[in-house]
């Protein structure tokens, strides 16, 4: 049994929940992993969601996504900079859910190039608040730099908006657990998209605190859902489902390959991050909002 | 025409579409004959082609015949690529890319201008060629099709030097060898939306156009040559669905664009999937176009025929579904009635003609499957135009139904033909919810003088395209491409240049 080295006392190993429609459900299927702790001790449980989980998730983002959408872009922008607020305000409490299991992922980590590999958890929980900031600052502008007036041969006002894909699934990578979920998610939701995440699978602690956070902010119910489970198992559902609108997803190899298929069930777009160096600065761009809005051209005559 | 006189041709209509009904009966007044005015000058056409591969033609081999759709004559025996020829083209390409994408970008955008120029200059040439064998009228070709090409490329010539401006904080770079797979309703039209932004941004291509309409793009590979574009840079090879199937699953290409219909789409996005290939998809639609009460109605209804019978309704953005406020309904049904009768239908070549041949047999087939369907599943006919057909070539009276409910198969399925479906709302928010309860998303109409209700209409249209009093207008400066099924990518405009480059 692991004890607090500090007292006696016996350590309360909570089971996380699903986050989904701004509540906190069990996987119907039933199911947990167990979250070891550096030393191989029981940290936590964690719920493993399944088939039907993710359909839930779906329904709510669904729900949620027009009148997320149709908030003002200055209030969506608010709502992400209160994010990142609340974020500040448990940087302890995140770069503990990193740390604490943070020893055994660095091992397969190696093998990836895209490990953050001198990144420490402070550090991380640094990152990741100043990305949700600086896409907080692109919720009212994304559509300045990829909209535009069109100068058609012929009496028509003829002009470019971007508009919200609508619903996308985001998959973290495993690591960096915390920085590589917000810089997935981020650019999604800033242009009014409602997800589905789905927390990386060797440490999903920091994305279950997270929707903790999300559940006491301003962000509407169902805008973000986040699951947290064996990618294995819901890569075939996420490429699969019919109202998931497109994918942000970490991912190679052949999940990589199932993703880009679901593109041939719904015309899914698919966006896979493979090799990415969180810090860097290319996770920051409106080029990563483009690929989850619809360009849409809107004609009308300008002559009476 | 009163109510009463509409309810009788209603129920009078679901007759034989070859037989005489008292639809087919004009409104008087409305029809003037006009004289024959054919286009007379004649194109030189060779008997037979093979493919243009690294700046040459190849012999014609295992050649298949491409007809004039009006008259069922053959117009040239085309070769059909094989998975070899696929590949040489594609190295073709390959070896090109290096010179093509290094070239000074002021250098390839002038290639770009002459292309432009001389399209312009063979323009005629060009119109006549793609109306025999497309079927689609003169009038189309000359005022529509041609024009757009040539102003496609030079608008897209000048983005070579300027991508820069165009991807703000971003640098871009080209994506390398493309392969180009287009359809058959806007032959040379496609082509320059595939060639002319690939092109610019520094990209080499091997494009197939549809099987049934070839000619204007092995007509494009002439002036290529003619401009002295580097050898490779564009390949066109030509062939039917086992050549595209060959692009889509070679392995050389680094990006595959599709124009066509959404079932076709869907495969390539299979093929591509393993190896992570880019893709843009230009697919299907059934785009919804709405005509609330406080329209301008006369205009309205002028709309609705460019909507639904230009290019014969062989337009993946053709305003199919038509929803009309439920007071206005008989007014507009009566108007669209007397405007459809108005409509000439014949030899394309005819200057006067404003709805030409189907393009193919089995196009034909499909449509009146449809026109099928859309009587046994109880939606009434309405086959008022009394143009006489003629004996050979393909042909479909333009027509449209009413009665037609949601559930209906021609209010759900592309139909890529002259017939429209009306449907009727209450209000502006069923509307909403009616136009797009669709997989696709591709472009929508909304006719209405109240400008806040335009936007607010526009806003919350699942659209690419929202044409607002106004319908089907094209330009090489405004992207088109669609939400949802309708696919992804967008061609023209500055956004239209991201499909082409990578960017760092």
């Amino acid at each position: 049994m692991p004890t607090n080295t500090t007292t006696d006392r016996l350590d309360i190993l909570k089971t996380y929940k699903l986050f989904i429609d701004g509540k906190f459900p069990r996987s119907e299927s039933g199911r947990t992993t167990t979250i070891l702790n550096s030393k191989g001790q029981p940290l936590a449980y964690t719920s493993r969601a399944s088939r039907k989980d993710l359909r839930e998730a779906v329904e709510s983002a669904r729900r949620a996504q027009a009148t997320w959408a149709s908030s003002t872009a200055y209030l969506r922008a608010q709502i992400i900079y209160r994010i990142a607020e609340m974020l500040e305000g448990r940087r302890a409490e995140l770069i503990e859910s990193i740390h604490s299991v943070a020893a055994p992922i660095a091992k397969s980590a190696k093998k990836s190039k895209s490990s953050g590999k001198s990144l420490t958890p402070a550090a991380e929980v640094a990152f990741s608040i100043d990305r949700l900031v600086h896409y907080a600052g692109w919720a009212d502008k994304f559509s300045q730099v990829l909209g535009c007036n069109n100068p058609v041969a012929g009496p028509h006002y003829n002009f470019t908006v971007p508009e919200p894909t609508g619903v996308v699934a985001v998959i973290a990578p495993d690591q960096p657990p915390l920085l590589g979920l917000v810089s997935l998610l981020a650019p999604v939701i800033c242009s009014g998209n409602a997800t589905v995440l789905i927390s990386s699978q060797t440490n999903p602690l920091p994305a279950v605190l997270l929707g903790e956070i999300l559940a006491t902010s301003d962000v509407p119910a169902g805008v973000v859902n986040i699951l947290t489970g064996d990618h294995a198992e819901l890569i075939p559902f996420i490429a699969g489902h019919r109202d998931i609108d497109a994918v942000h997803g970490a991912a190679s190899g052949d999940s990589a390959t199932t993703l880009r298929a679901g593109s041939a069930e719904n015309i899914k777009r698919v966006v896979i991050r493979d090799s990415i160096e969180y810090t860097s600065s290319e996770c920051e761009s409106a080029w990563w909002i483009e690929p989850f809005v619809e360009m849409k051209t809107i004609w009308h005559p300008a002559s009476a | 025409m009163t109510d009463t006189q509409l309810a009788h041709t209603n129920g009078s209509t679901t007759l034989d579409r070859n037989g005489s009904t008292a639809d087919h009966i004009a409104p008087p007044g409305v029809r003037w004959n006009y004289a024959a005015a054919p286009e007379t000058v004649k194109v030189t056409i060779e008997p037979r082609y093979g493919h243009y591969i690294n700046g040459d033609w190849t012999k014609p081999n295992s050649t298949f015949t491409t007809e004039n759709p009006a008259t069922q004559k053959p117009l040239s025996e085309i070769s059909n690529a094989s998975a070899a020829q696929v590949d040489t083209a594609v190295k073709a390409a390959r070896a090109a890319l290096g010179p093509w994408s290094k070239l000074p970008a002021k250098e390839r955008a002038k290639y770009i201008f002459r292309i432009a120029r001389r399209i312009q200059e063979r323009s005629r040439e060009l119109a006549i060629l793609e109306t025999m064998d497309s079927g689609k009228p003169i009038k189309e070709s000359r005022d529509v099709d041609i024009p757009l090409v040539a102003q496609h490329f030079f608008y897209h010539a000048g983005w070579a030097d300027k991508l820069a401006y165009a991807f703000p904080g971003a640098t871009p770079s080209p994506i390398g060898v493309c392969g180009q797979i287009i359809p058959w309703n806007f032959p040379l039209l496609m082509a320059a939306w595939k060639l002319a932004p690939a092109l610019a941004c520094g990209n080499t291509c091997v494009l197939k156009p549809a099987e049934t309409t070839p000619l204007t793009a092995l007509r494009l590979a002439e002036i290529c040559h003619e401009v002295g574009l580097p050898k490779g840079v564009v390949n066109i090879i030509t062939g039917d669905g086992r050549t595209g199937a060959a692009m889509a699953s070679h392995p050389g290409f680094d990006k595959l664009a599709f124009t066509g219909s959404t079932e076709v789409g869907k495969k390539i996005a299979l093929a591509a999937a393993s190896r992570g290939t880019k893709l843009t998809l230009e697919l299907g639609g059934k785009s919804p176009h709405i005509i609330f009460d406080d329209a301008s109605i006369d205009q309205a209804v002028e709309g609705i025929i460019q909507g639904i019978y230009f290019n014969q309704g062989e337009v993946c953005c053709a305003g199919s579904r038509l929803f009309v406020q439920e007071n206005i309904l008989d007014q507009v049904v009566a108007k669209l009635k007397i405007r459809l009768a108005s409509l000439r239908v014949g030899d394309p070549m005819d200057k006067n003609t404003d709805v030409g041949a189907v393009n193919s047999k089995a196009q034909l087939d499909q449509i009146n499957r449809y026109i099928a369907l859309g009587q046994s599943e109880g939606a009434q006919i309405h086959d008022v135009n009394p143009s006489t057909l003629p004996s050979s070539g393909y042909w479909c009276r333009p027509c449209f139904f009413t009665g037609v409910q949601p559930s209906h198969t021609i209010a759900r399925e592309e139909i890529f033909g002259p017939v429209l479906s009306i449907l009727s709302f209450r209000t502006p928010e069923e509307a909403i919810s009616r136009a797009n309860n669709t997989p696709y998303g591709l472009a929508a109409g909304i006719w209405t003088d109240k400008g806040s209700k335009i936007f607010e209409i526009a806003r919350k249209l699942k659209a690419g395209v929202v044409w607002c009093n106004t319908y089907n207008k094209f330009d090489p400066s405004s992207p088109f491409g669609g939400f949802k099924e309708s696919g992804f990518g967008r061609e023209g405009g500055v956004q239209g240049l991201r499909a082409y480059v990578n960017l760092h």
